[in-house]
Formats: structure tokens, sequence, C-alpha cells
């Protein structure tokens, strides 16, 4: 590889950010080289920079961004001495981009074909009746249902996983020298994204793109990259090709990286004592649509029930039950061995305070106005009729049980908070009422793995401290291997398999289990190809929609 | 499109009770008015007996909700009754030759108006912050903020006194269109300043609105002209919030032009409310009331329509 010739070539890279009036860095100096028919893995935290980087290789900085130092040399061309114009005559034609959400970056208003033929029309690289001919090529490449017919879908008919593999054949639309792959799979279920995974690989295989790969996932990056690069807060920490990366890496920062999975929460044990909440046969619809069918499970006081499964299998839905919010359509929720008024306008404060709920965006789910002494606090007062001096002290109390320091924190907005601290507010929030019962629906999905790793720690210490029962919804199998005692396994609105954890991760499992359970990206870069050619092998189906 | 025509029927139908409504507030406010017709024809020195006389001629010693139901069927019957101040004139007839005077200025204003409020819109947005953007942003806010009169009072003394343009917009029987054209151009030029603004700048808005969405970053990054990213990419998705502002503003063109109309003696429905109003000539006040309101309600399911059509995903479900 090292002898191809070099595609981009980007040295001392500096870019900064607007701030109210100061200019801070972002990018402190990177230097890059990616040659044709390359891909490099840029993996980072957020905030490393890494998407930065990837929008200043198309020689674009976002509003409130700026270039400020460094050279950006795309085969032979300057990207910084470039004009507006020049630079927009090489975007979307030889270099293109792929965001990280497809659904949000096509345009709602136009078809897919439409948006796939405006590249190469509008840049003049062909007709639009050859656009769209080599477009059901590519849709049929990219192993997409309905080559033909797909492309004359809006963006909202069709799939997160369909919509991520059209955006992908929209960037080869001009079969550009290289493509910017911005975390393409992370808001993708697991059983998604490998079938996006294999469709981007084989292509950029096929037409010998270069690419970049932006992610914060090492498993699925090193299915992906021939060379790695890691960042820290703007900074490069090391590069290796993807072999050594995975098998030595050098920096401490990496290292930890490697081991983030490490936490494991103490095995319990069955349970023994009786149920805090107990679901009896729900089933549960919005208008027409039935979304639970019968499901029932219970979760214990110092116990953490993880319910699994892939978005629209009906697991936040069995929140909203559980919290009254949506009344089942049948069966009943039972609490310390009563049942509740399904619906929570007719529960009594004693049992909504029982039951709290951590969301999994803290940023829209702290009011942006309130200081934290008025977030926490109003609970603790409505709930448990605190004033004045008491509940400043256990709005204090509170902020130290979440290891935040109360003299620095009480009066901060949640805007003057990182992603980590505002989920701590979220899960102090939730103590304030001092509740038996915790749901925590995805409260580390949005955030990066060591920080994610911290909330876990503390969510175990705060449930061994005070006999809380947990319900935890995630997506992620790794989280439920750290902090799970009973896992649910929902598909469909139904639950396929439930049961201690232990047992749950070893085999025999139910075929959608097993499915759930192998798609879990390993970090190992044969990972993907072997198992591809297990299931096809087995014949067993690539992914969950086909 | 199955559902859109369901969604227009259904509106349509909670129109009709709209404006069921709308009549029975109109006729309960003008029982509130202090007098009645017989005594304000008659004058302060009428014996009661001709007022009693007057009232029961014209049926006004009905109690209320005998009146009303008595001039609810008639509506039903596509008669508006008679009016009280020009004996036995069918209301109909009165309102028709006005209604036409109406439609014809707020049509002709909104022609100027709509598109010119669109592009100036587009092209701000497209040039935003810049000295364009600042000129046309002020001299649109300067145009709504002055009173329509003085508007007007300001078009007259510059294009009237020069003779270029009519001050006075009474139509001579029989004028062809360049005619009325021409007579009416200073009346809705005067609208067309007073209601451009607030359009441009809710088209501005809608459109910045949506240049944050990733949907715009990818337009740019696939090296699309900052003209089409606006027009073609940002435009289809601002339709709904400029198609409620403008059927806002074309329904304020129909009902709220009386100042206009009295500054340029045009003949138009609101003059003909006004003097009916002080006259307690209540039949031609209903009348007008409820063809107010159902403009209003018209443009507004219009409004909606669009906004639905605009949208694939309302269009177009899964």
């Amino acid at each position: 590889m090292a002898d191809r010739e070099v595609l981009l070539n980007i040295r001392g890279l500096k870019i900064e950010g607007k701030s109210g009036d100061d200019w801070l860095p972002i990018v402190n100096g990177v230097n890059l080289t990616l040659r044709k028919g390359e891909v490099l893995g840029l993996i980072g935290e957020s905030g490393a920079g890494k998407s930065t980087i990837g929008l200043a290789a198309m020689g674009f900085a976002r509003d409130g961004c700026r270039i400020s130092d460094g050279v950006i040399d795309f085969d032979g061309i300057d990207l910084r001495a470039a004009s507006q114009e020049q630079l927009r005559r090489l975007r979307g034609k030889r270099i293109a981009y792929v965001a990280q959400s497809a659904a949000a970056s096509f345009n709602p208003a136009h078809k897919l074909m439409d948006q796939y033929c405006e590249a190469p029309v509008r840049h003049g690289v062909m007709s639009r009746s050859q656009a769209e001919k080599d477009a059901v090529e590519l849709y049929r490449k990219m192993q997409l249902p309905d080559p033909e017919g797909i492309g004359f879908r809006f963006p909202h008919q069709v799939s997160g996983g369909q919509l991520q593999r059209a955006m992908t054949a929209m960037a080869m639309s001009c079969r550009p020298d290289l493509i910017i792959f911005d975390e393409p799979t992370t808001a993708l279920d697991v059983t998604t994204q490998i079938e996006v995974l294999a469709a981007i690989r084989d292509i950029v295989e096929q037409f010998g793109t270069a690419a970049i790969y932006i992610t914060h996932d090492l498993a699925v990056v090193a299915q992906m990259a021939d060379r790695i690069k890691i960042l820290l807060r703007g900074d490069e920490v090391e590069e290796a090709d993807t072999e050594t990366m995975l098998a030595a890496p050098k920096h401490d920062y990496t290292k930890s990286l490697w081991a983030v999975r490490s936490f494991q929460r103490a095995e319990q044990g069955a349970a023994t004592d009786k149920p805090v909440v107990s679901l009896r046969n729900i089933s549960a619809a919005y208008g027409p649509v039935k979304v639970l069918d019968n499901i029932s499970f219970d979760i214990h006081a110092r116990r953490t029930v993880a319910v699994v499964g892939e978005s629209g299998s009906g697991k936040s839905t069995a929140a909203r039950v559980l919290t009254g919010l949506l009344p089942p359509s049948r069966g009943e929720v039972l609490f310390d061995g009563e049942a509740l008024p399904p619906d929570y306008r007719s529960r009594t404060r004693e049992q909504l305070r029982h039951a709290q709920m951590i969301y999994q965006m803290a940023d829209t789910a702290l009011n942006p106005k309130l200081t934290l002494r008025k977030i926490i606090g109003r609970p603790a007062a409505m709930y448990l009729g605190l004033r004045g001096r008491a509940l400043t002290e256990r709005v204090r109390e509170l902020l130290r049980l979440i290891e935040l320091e109360p003299d620095e924190y009480i009066d901060r907005l949640p805007s003057e908070l990182s992603g980590g601290q505002k989920q701590r507010i979220g899960i102090a929030r939730a103590l304030a009422a001092e509740p038996r019962f915790i749901i925590c629906d995805e409260v580390t999905s949005a955030l990066d793995q060591i920080v994610a790793e911290g909330i876990l720690r503390l969510l175990d210490k705060l449930q061994s401290e005070f006999s809380l029962a947990y319900m935890f919804i995630t997506h992620d199998l790794a989280t439920v291997r750290a902090i799970a005692d009973d896992v649910v396994v929902m598909q469909k609105g139904k639950v396929v398999e439930q049961g201690p954890k232990p047992e749950m991760f070893n085999p025999p499992h139910e075929p959608y289990t097993e499915l759930l359970l192998s798609s879990v990206p390993e970090m190992d870069p044969d990972w993907l190809t072997r198992l591809l050619e297990e299931r096809t092998r087995k014949g067993l189906p690539q992914s969950a929609d086909q | 499109m199955a559902h859109v025509w369901r969604m227009i029927a259904q509106r349509l139908a909670l129109g009709l009770l709209t404006l069921f409504v709308v009549s029975i507030i109109i006729f309960g406010a003008t029982e509130l008015l202090p007098g009645d017709f017989a005594q304000a024809v008659l004058g302060q020195a009428a014996t009661p007996e001709a007022v009693a006389n007057i009232r029961r001629e014209l049926g006004l010693d009905q109690p209320v909700y005998m009146r009303y139901f008595d001039w609810l069927f008639g509506v039903l019957q596509g008669d508006f009754g008679t009016s009280l101040a020009q004996r036995g004139r069918p209301v109909t007839d009165m309102i028709l030759s006005r209604l036409g005077n109406t439609f014809f200025l707020a049509i002709y204003a909104a022609a100027m108006a709509v598109p010119l409020a669109l592009t100036l819109g587009v092209l701000v947005a497209l040039w935003r912050n810049s000295l364009f953007d600042r000129i046309a942003n002020s001299t649109a806010l300067s145009a709504i903020s002055f009173p329509e009169f003085f508007v007007a009072y300001i078009l007259i003394f510059v294009l009237a006194q020069s003779g270029y343009f009519p001050s006075m917009a009474r139509m001579p029987a029989g004028a062809d269109l360049g005619e009325k054209l021409y007579r009416a151009f200073l009346p809705a030029l005067t609208l067309t300043l007073v209601v451009t603004a607030h359009m441009m700048r809710m088209t501005r808005a809608a459109i910045i609105n949506l240049l944050a969405s990733p949907y715009i970053e990818m337009a740019r990054l696939k090296g699309m002209r900052q003209s089409r990213v606006i027009v073609h990419h940002a435009l289809p998705n601002a339709i709904a919030p400029i198609a409620n502002v403008v059927a806002i503003n074309l329904a304020y063109l129909i009902t709220g032009v009386v100042v206009v109309e009295v500054v340029f003696v045009y003949p138009g429905l609101g003059q003909l409310m006004v003097d009916s109003v002080s006259r307690r000539d209540i039949p031609v006040v209903q009348a007008i009331a409820l063809i107010f309101a159902a403009a209003y309600v018209l443009l507004n399911l219009t409004a909606d329509v669009i906004s639905t059509l605009s949208n694939p995903r309302l269009l177009y479900r899964k």
C-alpha cells in the first residue's frame, strides 16, 4: 500500500471554533496522509475533532469554525488556497461525504433518486437518464431491496439502515477519489449495522475508493480500515496499521480505550425476595398499531433488568406503560404486589414518587433555563416537602452522591456541564424523589465509552446503597454484559427470551438472541468477513429485516 | 391522496360550524348595541307609537331567537334578507357589487405583494446579513410600521399630486380592465407596502431556520451552488410556514382594508360594513361578517392543504 500515490496530504492542520468572542483550538496541528484506495480509520471520543478533520479534508468548516493553519493538499490542489468555486466543483464529484444520520441528511422533500442524480448531473459527469441507470446498479450492489423502485421513494418511506446504504450509493455517484464516512453506522441497530458495514466495505474495495472512516467504535473500525489514527482532544495520539494497533497499542490513552469494556458488576445469584415491580400480560397499542403483545417480567430490589432489543421492538413502550404514560390495552402493572392504576393521572403522589426515570438525551431532559439547585431541588420539594435550608442541604448531598462538588456546581446551568455531567444530574434528579425503582432509558447511548463506564459504575454504587430496582433499556449488548442481573430480549413487541444474565449469554440461544449476540462487532479485523461467511454457510439471514 | 380529500371535507365541515358560531356572536353583539334601527331612523323626537310602528313593520318586536332563526333559514336558502336602511332592497344586491370591488383590489394587491415578498424573502435569505438584506429589511419594516393612511397619503402626495395616478379610486361605469387597474393602482400599492414586510420576513426566517439542517450541509458537501441550496433544498421545506403567513395576509387584504378604502374613496365591503354598523343595518352587517369569516376559513384551509401537499411525509404514508 505504501507504494501507491498520495491522494490527500494534511500537514499541521489547526482548526478553531468560536466560543463567545474568542477562537478556541479544536484541532492542534494534525498530520494525515492517505494514499489512493486506502481506508484510514479516525478514532476518538466526541470532541476529539474527528468530524472536523473529516470536513476539513473537503476544505469545509462548519459555521463557527475556521481552518486557521496548516496545509490540505488533495491530489495536488491546495484546498486552503482554492476559491469557493473550485472547492464546490470538487465536493460531491471528487470528494464525497456520508453523514452520521442518513435520516436527517436526506432532504425530506425530494425522492432518493432526485437526490442521487443531483451531483452527477449538476457536476456534468453524466446525464439524468444515465445517472438513474447507474443508481439502480449501485442500489443493487448495496443489496438494497427493490433496486429499481427504491429510488422513487421519499426518505421517510425507507428504513434507517437502507437510507444509510442509499447515502453511500449517493456518495459513489460521481465515482469520487475519496469518501469521508462520518460515523455512518452509529445511529443503527447492531443487526442493521452489519449489512451497512458489509455493503460499504464491498463497494469501497470494488471501486478502489480511498476513504476516511470516522467512528468512536474500535471494533467497527477494525473491520473497515487499513490504518487507524487515534485522536484525543484535537491532538494525534498515535497511528499504525490496523493489525499492529489492535495487537500492540503503544500509548496509554489507546490502551485505556481498549480496556474500557472491563466494568463488570458482581454476580448476584437468583432473586429470592418479592419483586418491586411486575408487568403482567401487558399488551399495548398506539391507536390501531399494536406495539406490545402479552409481555410479563419482574424487577427486584437491588437488581437490574436489562431490556434489550432493536429500535421498534417495544422496549421504550414497556417503560411508558410502567410509568402510566401509556395505559395498556390489557394486563396490569404491579407495585409491591398491588395493581397500579393504568393512567399516571390516577396514581397517588406516593406511587409516582417511587418510579423515576433517567433519559437518553440529558441535553433535552434538563430545563436549560434552570440551575442545578432548581432542577434537583424540585422533586425533593414536591415529593418530600423539603424547604429552605433543608432543601439546599439535600441538593448538596445529592450532588456529592453523583460525585460533583456542590459548591462549584449547585448554581450552574445545564449548558455549563459536559455530557457525562448532565447525565449525572439526570440521575440526581431521579434520586431526589427517593424512589425504589428507576427506569434508565438508553442512559449511556449518547455518551463516549469512558464516560459511559463512569455512569454505569455510579448507577451500580447507588443501587447497592439505596436498594434500588433498575429497569435498564438498551440496545447495546456490551452494556448489558456490564450491568444486568436479568435480561429480557424483545423483538417486535414480544418477549423472545428472558432469564438471568449468565444463562442468556451462554448457548443455546433463541435464534433472534443468537442473531443479536453475533452481530456485536468484535475487536478482530476478520470478524465481519468470518461472520458473513458463517451466516451464508448456515443459510442464516444476514440481518433482521430480510 | 384519499386522506387529503378527507381532510378537506372535515375542515370544510368544521368551517361551516365556525361560520354558524360566528353568526350567533355577530347577532348577539349587534343586539348589545345601544339604541335600535327605528330609534336611529326617527331621531330623538319620535313618538313611542311611531317607533313601535316601524319596529312592528320590520319585525323588530319579535324575540331575538325568532329573528335569528328567521334570518338563518333565509341564509340557508341563499337569501340574506332585506336592508333596513334602504327599505326593501335585498342585502345580496347591495353586497354583490361591493364584493366584486373588494376581491378585485385584494387580488390586485396580492398579485403584486406575494411574488414580491417571496422573491425578496428568498434573496435576503441567500444574501443574509449583506447590505441588501439590511436595506430590504429596514424598508419593509418602515412600511409596516407607518399607519396605512399615512402610507396612503404619502403615495398620494408623491404619485397623485404629480398627476401620474388618480387619488380617487371610484370606478366609472363600464371601465375596462386597464382603466380599472390604473385607477386602483394607488390603493393596491398602499396595501402591497403594508403586507409585503410580514410575508418577506417570514419567508426569510423560515428558510434561515432550515439552513442549519444536516440535509442542507449535505447539499453543500455535494457541491451545490448556494442559490440551488436555498431554492431547491431549503424552500420546499419552508412552504408550510410561508403558506400560512400568506393566507393570513390575504385574509387581511379582504377584511381589513377599511382605512385604505376610505382614503381612496374605494367602494369596497369594508366601508359598507362600517356604514351599516352606524346605521344599525343589522342584516347587512351580518352578511358581510359572514363573508369575512368565510374568507378566513377558506384561506386557512387552503394554507393547510398547501402545507400538506408540500410535505411528502404527510402526503405519502409509509
